[in-house]
C-alpha cells in the first residue's frame, strides 16, 4: 500500500463496569486496528467482553461505567476526545454504526419495517421523509429485501429477512464501518450463508469495513481479514486471516480453533478444560494459564505482546 | 445394514402432525403440516441426528415422539406398545420413559430449584419415596455427567452454573429414570464452541456405556458425524434424505442435503474470499406446501413436469433413501 | 437458613425496608401488648362501656400531652382509691364500745392553670344496721382548711363536690370548685398551685363495718390518648384496633393474593372453557360495585368483621389482578423448564403447585405486603360508613364516632388524629416494605 489505509486504531482501550462485588474488567487494555475495507473478527466465548468492546467503541454505556479510558482512532482522529454532541452528531451511527446483538428480535412489532430502517437517516442526516423511502429502498437492494417489503411489519417476515433489515438499518446513513455482534447465531446455516453473502457483496460493492464480533469460528471465516481473540477483557493474538485459520499462534487460539467439529475433515474435535476466569478478579499475569497445557513459570507475570512476523501474540512462548 | 440385527424400539409409520389453524380464535383456516408423513425405525442403542432448518417440522416431529404433541394420524410404537394416543396416566408414564435434552439450558431448569432438587423431580413423580434412595441416585447421576465434586453442585441454583454445568444438569435429568431413547433438541447450539464438544461427548459416552437410543435434533451439519449413525434430513414436514452419516456427509444426494453442506462453512480464511451457491428463497410455508417436491422451487436441478407434479417417495439410491426424482 | 439470613442482609440494604420493618415492628408490638394485657372479653366489655365502667374518666378529654403544647396548663385527670393505696393513706383506730375511726388522706400537687370540671367521691362500706359517718374537709396549699361535707354513708354512695348545694351555701357560690382552688381573699381567676389535700374521717358503729372511698377528679385533660363522648378511654380502640387492622389486612391480602393466583394458573394451565370461565366471571366482577355490595352485606345480613373479610375477600379474587398473573403464567407455561416437567410425567396438579406458582412468589410477595394497608382502610373505611364490627373497638369506629359527634368542629381533632396517624404508620410500614422487596424480587429494578 503506498498511503496510509489506516480506518481505525484501538490503543489501550479500557472499560470496567462497577457492581456491588467490585469492578467487571469488561474491557482491559485492548489494541488492534483496522484498515479501510476490511473486516476483523473478534473471536471470544460468551463472558469475555467483546459486547462490551463494540460498546466501547461505540461508547453506548451502562450507567455503572467506573473506568473509561483509552484512544479510538478514526481515520486519525482521537474520538474519545469528542464531547458526547459531537460524538453523536459525527461518529455515532453518521461514521460507525451497529447490527447489536439479536437485532432482528429487537424490531419495533408495531411499525412498519421501512420506516423503522428510515428512522437513522432522517435522524442523523435530516434526510425528508420522500428522499428517506428512495434511500430505505436502495438499502434493501443492498441487503437484499425485496422493495414492497418496506410496507410489512417485522412479524411478516422470516428471521432472515429481519437480520438483513437490521442490517440496513445500520447501512442506511452509509458509515464507513459497521459492527456486527453475533449477527447469524440464532440463523439456520443456510440464512447464515446468504447473510454473509449479503455482508460481502456490501464490502466489496460499498467498500465498508466491519468488526465482526462472534464465539463462532467457523461462520466467521466467511468475513474475516484479520482475526483478534480476545480472552477474559484482553485482546490475545491478533493475526491475519490466511494465517490464522491455518494455524493460530496463542495456545487459547490453538485450543479454540482444536475444539471446532469440521465437516469436510476427520480431525477429532477437543475440548478446553476448565473456566475462564471471572472478569471481577482475574488472574495475575497471564489469564488463560490456569487451563494452558504449555504454560511455565513466567506465566504468572503479565505476558508482554510479542510481534511474530506482523502477528501479536499476548504469550511469553514468543518472547526470546 | 446391521441395524437389523437389533431389535425396534421406536417404530413410526406415515405420521402426520398438523395443527389447526383458526381465524379470530375460531372457524377452520387450514392446517400448519409440520411433520407429513414421516417413516421409520429406530433401533435400542441406535443414534439417529434429524437436521434440517427451523420450521422443517423436526421440533413437531420430536415432541410428537415425546407425547407432548398429538399425532394427527399415523402410528409410534414404543417397545412394541402403540402409543400413538394414550392418554391421561398412561400417556404420563409413557413421557416418562424417553430423556428429553432441550436446547436453552437455563430456560429449562426451573429458576427456583437447586440443582438436587431440579434432579429429584422425576423420581419424586415416577414414585420413588425414600429420600435416601433418590439423594443416592441423584449423586450417582452427577457423578455421570460429571458435575463434581457432587457435593459443590447439589444446593447450587441455575443462575450460579455456566452453560455447560447447566447442560449437564439437564443430561443428568434426562437419564437419572434410566431411559432407553433420549431425545436431544440441539443441545449445543446455545453454548460455546470449546463447551460444545465436552457436551457431545459426554453424551456420546453416556450413550456408548447405556446402549442408550440417541434422537440428535440439529441444524448443523459439523456436529452429526461425530454424534450419529444415521442421518435423517428434513425438508418442510417431510424427510427427503436418510443414510448413514459417512456416507450422508461425504456424498449427499438429495440437493437439499447438498446445499446445506455447501452452506456449513469450516474455518478456512478462503471461505472469506467467495460468494457461496445457495439455493434462491426460503422453505415453504407449511400451510400450503407446494405440489409435488416441496424442494422444487428452490431447486437447482429441477426436472420440468416432473418435480412439481408428483411428490417423490423414498427412492434406493446406494445406501441412501432418497425422496427425489433424479434417482429414479 | 442462610438464604434466610442473606435476604434479610439484602433487605436491609435499602432503607425504605428499614423505615418498613420498623414501622410493621411497632404496630406488631402494639398488637402484641393489646392482647396480653387486655383479654378479648375485656377489651369487648370496656369498648360496650357505660357510665359504671367509665365512671371515673371525663368526657371529651383530649390527651395529656397537650400539656406540652401549650403554655396554660390544663388539670389531667387521675383517680385514686383507698383499697389500692396508690398515695392514699388510711388509718384505722379502733374505739370503745364497737366503734372505730377511719382516717383516709390524699395530698396531691395541683400545678394547672384551669380548674378541673368535677371532683367526685365514691363511698363504698359495709355494715350491718348502722351506717358509717363520713367527714370531708378540704386543705388548701396555705393551710386554710374548708369542711366540704358531713354526712351518713350507704353501702355505695357518690359524693359530687360541685353539685352538693350545702357546700355552696356555705362558700356563698355556685361555683364550688373555683372556691377550692383560690385563696378565699385573692380575686384572681386561676387556680393557686400547690400541695392540696382532701381527708376523709369516718366512724363506723358496728365491729366489721368498714369504708372506702375512692378520690376522682375530673380534669380535662386524660390519659395518654384522651376520651371520646361515652368517657372511654381511647387507648383501648387504639390498642385494641391494631391486632384487628393488621389481622384484618393481612388475612385479607394473603386470602386474596392465593386465591387469585391458584385460580389465574388453573385457568392459564387448563386452558379452553375453564379459563374462560375465569376471565368472564371476572370481567362481570370487576364492574361490580364493590363497596355497594359491602354495604349491603353489612346493612341486611351482618357487619360481623369476619363476614365483611370474607366477603371481601371474595370479591377481591376475580380482580384485574387475576389478568396481570394469567399473562405471566401464559409466559411461563410455554417455557421450557415446564415442557420438560411434562416429558418427564409431572401431573397437572404438580405442575401448578410446584412449577408455576413458585415463579410467581417474587411477583406475590410485594404486591401482597403492598395490598395489606388496602385492606386496612378498606375495614376502616366501612366502620367510618357505619358498618363496623359492632362488638370490636377500632380504628375506624374511633373516627366514625368522632365524626358523629363533630370532634373537628368542636376542635378535637386528637380524637380524629389518633387513629388516623396509626392508619398512616400502616400504610407506610406495608408500602415502604413492599417497595425494597419488589427490589429485591424483581432484580430490574435494582441499582447494579
Amino acid at each position: 500500500m503506498f498511503q496510509n489505509n489506516n480506518l481505525l486504531r484501538i490503543e489501550d482501550l479500557v472499560l470496567h463496569f462497577g457492581t456491588t462485588r467490585g469492578a467487571v474488567q469488561a474491557v482491559d487494555k485492548v489494541n488492534f486496528d483496522l484498515d479501510s475495507n476490511h473486516a476483523v473478527v473478534v473471536l471470544g466465548e460468551s463472558g469475555c467482553g467483546k459486547s462490551s468492546l463494540a460498546k466501547a467503541i461505540l461508547r453506548l454505556l451502562p450507567r455503572n461505567v467506573v473506568s473509561y479510558s483509552g484512544h479510538v482512532y478514526l481515520d486519525g482522529n482521537d474520538i474519545m476526545q469528542l464531547d458526547e454532541e459531537e460524538f453523536r452528531q459525527n461518529i455515532r451511527w453518521a461514521s460507525i454504526s451497529m447490527v447489536p446483538q439479536a437485532a432482528m428480535n429487537a424490531l419495533n412489532p408495531v411499525i412498519r419495517v421501512g420506516d423503522q430502517v428510515a428512522e437513522p437517516a432522517i435522524v442523523h442526516l435530516g434526510v425528508s421523509k420522500n428522499d428517506a423511502v428512495a434511500l430505505v429502498k436502495k438499502m434493501f437492494q443492498h441487503v437484499g429485501v425485496p422493495e414492497d417489503f418496506i410496507t410489512r411489519y417485522p412479524f411478516e417476515l422470516s428471521g432472515g429477512m429481519r437480520q438483513r433489515v437490521a442490517i440496513a438499518m445500520a447501512l442506511v446513513t452509509s458509515p464507513n464501518l459497521i459492527i456486527l455482534d453475533e449477527p447469524t447465531s440464532a440463523l439456520d446455516v443456510l440464512t447464515q450463508a446468504s447473510i454473509f453473502n449479503v455482508l460481502k457483496r456490501l464490502k466489496s460493492e460499498l467498500g465498508i469495513s466491519f468488526i465482526l464480533i462472534t464465539h463462532d469460528i467457523a461462520t466467521s471465516s466467511e468475513l474475516a481479514d484479520r482475526v483478534a481473540v480476545m480472552y477474559a477483557g484482553q485482546i490475545v493474538e491478533v493475526s491475519d486471516a490466511h494465517r490464522f485459520f491455518a494455524e493460530p499462534l496463542h495456545p487459547y487460539s490453538r485450543m479454540l480453533m482444536a475444539s471446532v467439529p469440521r465437516l469436510r475433515a476427520d480431525t477429532e474435535p477437543e475440548f478446553i478444560i476448565g473456566q475462564p476466569p471471572s472478569l471481577l478478579n482475574p488472574p495475575k499475569g497471564c489469564r488463560f494459564a490456569d487451563r494452558c497445557p504449555r504454560r511455565f513459570e513466567k506465566c504468572s507475570e503479565e505476558p508482554p505482546v510479542a510481534n511474530v512476523d506482523g502477528i501479536k501474540v499476548k504469550c511469553w512462548l514468543y518472547t526470546s | 445394514m446391521t441395524d437389523k440385527q437389533r431389535d425396534v424400539l421406536l417404530s413410526i409409520q406415515d405420521l402426520h402432525v398438523w395443527f389447526e389453524l383458526r381465524r379470530f380464535g375460531f372457524g377452520h383456516a387450514g392446517y400448519v403440516k409440520a411433520v407429513d408423513g414421516v417413516t421409520f425405525d429406530l433401533h435400542y442403542g441406535e443414534t439417529i441426528a434429524i437436521v434440517g432448518e427451523s420450521g422443517c417440522g423436526k421440533s413437531s416431529l420430536m415432541k410428537t415422539i415425546l407425547g407432548l404433541n398429538k399425532p394427527t394420524r399415523g402410528a409410534i410404537k414404543f417397545e412394541n406398545l402403540d402409543v400413538g394416543t394414550p392418554e391421561g396416566e398412561a400417556l404420563r408414564q409413557y413421557r416418562a420413559k424417553i430423556g428429553y435434552v432441550q436446547q436453552d439450558p437455563f430456560g429449562a431448569l426451573a429458576p427456583f430449584m437447586n440443582v438436587q432438587r431440579i434432579l429429584e423431580e422425576p423420581l419424586i413423580i415416577n414414585g420413588v419415596k425414600d429420600p435416601v434412595e433418590r439423594e443416592r441416585r441423584v449423586r450417582k447421576v452427577m457423578e455421570e455427567v460429571k458435575l463434581t465434586p457432587v457435593d459443590d453442585f447439589l444446593h447450587k441454583f441455575p443462575h450460579m452454573l455456566s452453560g455447560g454445568q447447566q447442560q449437564r444438569v439437564v443430561i443428568a435429568r434426562a437419564i437419572i429414570l434410566e431411559p432407553k431413547l433420549v431425545v436431544a433438541d440441539e443441545p449445543v447450539s446455545m453454548l460455546d464452541a470449546s463447551v460444545r464438544v465436552e457436551i457431545l461427548k459426554l453424551l456420546r459416552g453416556l450413550q456408548e456405556k447405556y446402549k442408550l437410543a440417541v434422537i440428535y435434533i440439529t441444524h448443523d451439519l459439523s456436529t452429526v458425524r461425530y454424534f450419529s449413525e444415521r442421518v435423517f434430513v428434513m425438508y418442510a414436514g417431510n424427510v427427503v434424505e436418510k443414510a448413514p452419516v459417512g456416507s450422508l456427509v461425504h456424498n449427499p444426494k438429495h440437493p437439499y442435503t447438498v446445499a446445506l453442506k455447501d452452506a456449513t462453512a469450516d474455518p478456512d480464511a478462503n471461505n472469506a474470499l467467495t460468494y457461496r451457491e445457495l439455493p434462491p428463497g426460503e422453505p415453504p410455508s407449511l400451510v400450503k406446501p407446494p405440489p409435488g417436491c416441496r424442494f422444487h422451487p428452490r431447486c437447482p436441478r429441477r426436472i420440468e413436469n416432473l418435480c412439481e407434479v408428483e411428490e417423490p417417495y423414498d427412492i434406493q439410491a446406494d445406501d441412501h433413501l432418497v425422496a427425489c426424482w433424479l434417482y429414479k | 437458613m442462610s438464604a434466610l439470613i442473606k435476604s434479610t442482609r439484602d433487605l436491609l440494604r435499602y432503607p425504605s425496608a428499614i423505615i418498613g420493618l420498623l414501622s410493621i415492628g411497632a404496630l406488631l408490638a402494639i398488637s402484641a401488648y393489646a392482647l396480653v394485657t387486655i383479654p378479648y372479653s375485656e377489651a369487648t366489655r370496656l369498648w360496650r362501656g357505660g357510665e359504671d365502667v367509665w365512671y371515673q374518666n371525663p368526657k371529651y378529654a383530649p390527651p395529656a400531652w397537650m400539656n406540652f403544647f401549650s403554655n396554660e396548663k390544663q388539670p389531667v385527670s387521675f383517680a385514686v382509691s383507698s383499697k389500692e393505696g396508690g398515695g392514699m393513706t388510711k388509718t384505722v383506730t379502733v374505739g370503745e364500745q364497737n366503734t372505730s375511726t377511719i382516717l383516709i388522706t390524699y395530698s396531691f400537687d395541683y400545678a394547672y392553670d384551669k380548674f378541673p370540671q368535677e371532683l367526685i367521691l365514691y363511698f363504698k362500706s359495709s355494715f350491718q344496721d348502722k351506717l358509717p359517718f363520713v367527714s370531708v374537709a378540704w386543705i388548701t396549699p396555705s393551710g386554710e382548711r374548708i369542711r366540704i361535707a358531713d354526712l351518713a354513708v350507704d353501702r355505695t354512695q357518690t359524693f359530687r363536690i360541685s353539685q352538693d348545694q350545702k357546700l355552696q351555701k356555705r362558700l356563698k357560690t355556685e361555683d364550688v370548685l373555683p372556691a377550692l382552688f383560690v385563696e378565699p381573699k385573692s380575686e384572681s381567676a386561676s387556680p393557686v398551685k400547690g400541695t392540696y389535700q382532701i381527708e376523709i374521717s369516718a366512724v363506723t358503729f358496728e365491729p366489721d363495718a368498714d369504708v372506702d372511698v375512692e378520690f376522682v377528679m375530673h380534669g380535662t385533660l386524660y390519659g395518654p390518648a384522651g376520651t371520646d363522648q361515652y368517657r372511654r378511654d381511647l387507648m383501648l380502640p387504639l390498642l385494641w384496633g391494631t391486632p384487628i387492622a393488621l389481622a384484618f389486612g393481612l388475612l385479607a391480602a394473603l386470602g386474596t393474593s392465593l386465591l387469585t393466583m391458584i385460580i389465574a394458573a388453573i385457568g392459564s394451565w387448563y386452558g379452553g372453557w375453564i379459563d374462560e370461565l375465569i376471565q368472564r366471571i371476572t370481567e362481570i366482577n370487576l364492574v361490580l360495585p364493590f363497596l355497594a355490595i359491602l354495604i349491603m352485606v353489612g346493612t341486611f345480613y351482618s357487619r360481623s368483621i369476619w363476614v365483611i373479610l370474607g366477603v371481601t375477600v371474595l370479591l377481591s379474587i376475580f380482580s384485574g389482578q387475576i389478568k396481570t398473573y394469567r399473562a405471566v403464567f401464559m409466559q411461563s407455561k410455554v417455557s421450557p423448564y415446564i415442557e420438560a416437567a411434562r416429558a418427564y410425567g409431572t401431573t397437572d396438579r404438580r405442575i401448578i403447585f410446584s412449577y408455576l406458582i413458585p415463579r410467581m412468589i417474587p411477583l406475590l410477595i410485594p404486591a401482597l405486603v403492598s395490598s395489606v394497608p388496602t385492606f386496612v382502610f378498606l375495614e376502616a373505611s366501612l366502620a367510618v360508613l357505619g358498618l363496623g364490627d359492632p362488638v370490636l373497638p377500632t380504628w375506624g369506629k374511633v373516627i366514625e364516632n368522632a365524626f358523629a359527634d363533630g370532634a373537628l368542629y368542636r376542635g378535637l381533632y386528637y380524637w380524629v388524629l389518633e387513629p388516623a396517624v396509626l392508619l398512616m404508620l400502616t400504610g407506610l410500614g406495608f408500602a415502604m416494605l413492599g417497595f425494597a422487596l419488589d427490589r429485591i424480587f424483581n432484580p430490574r429494578l435494582r441499582d447494579i
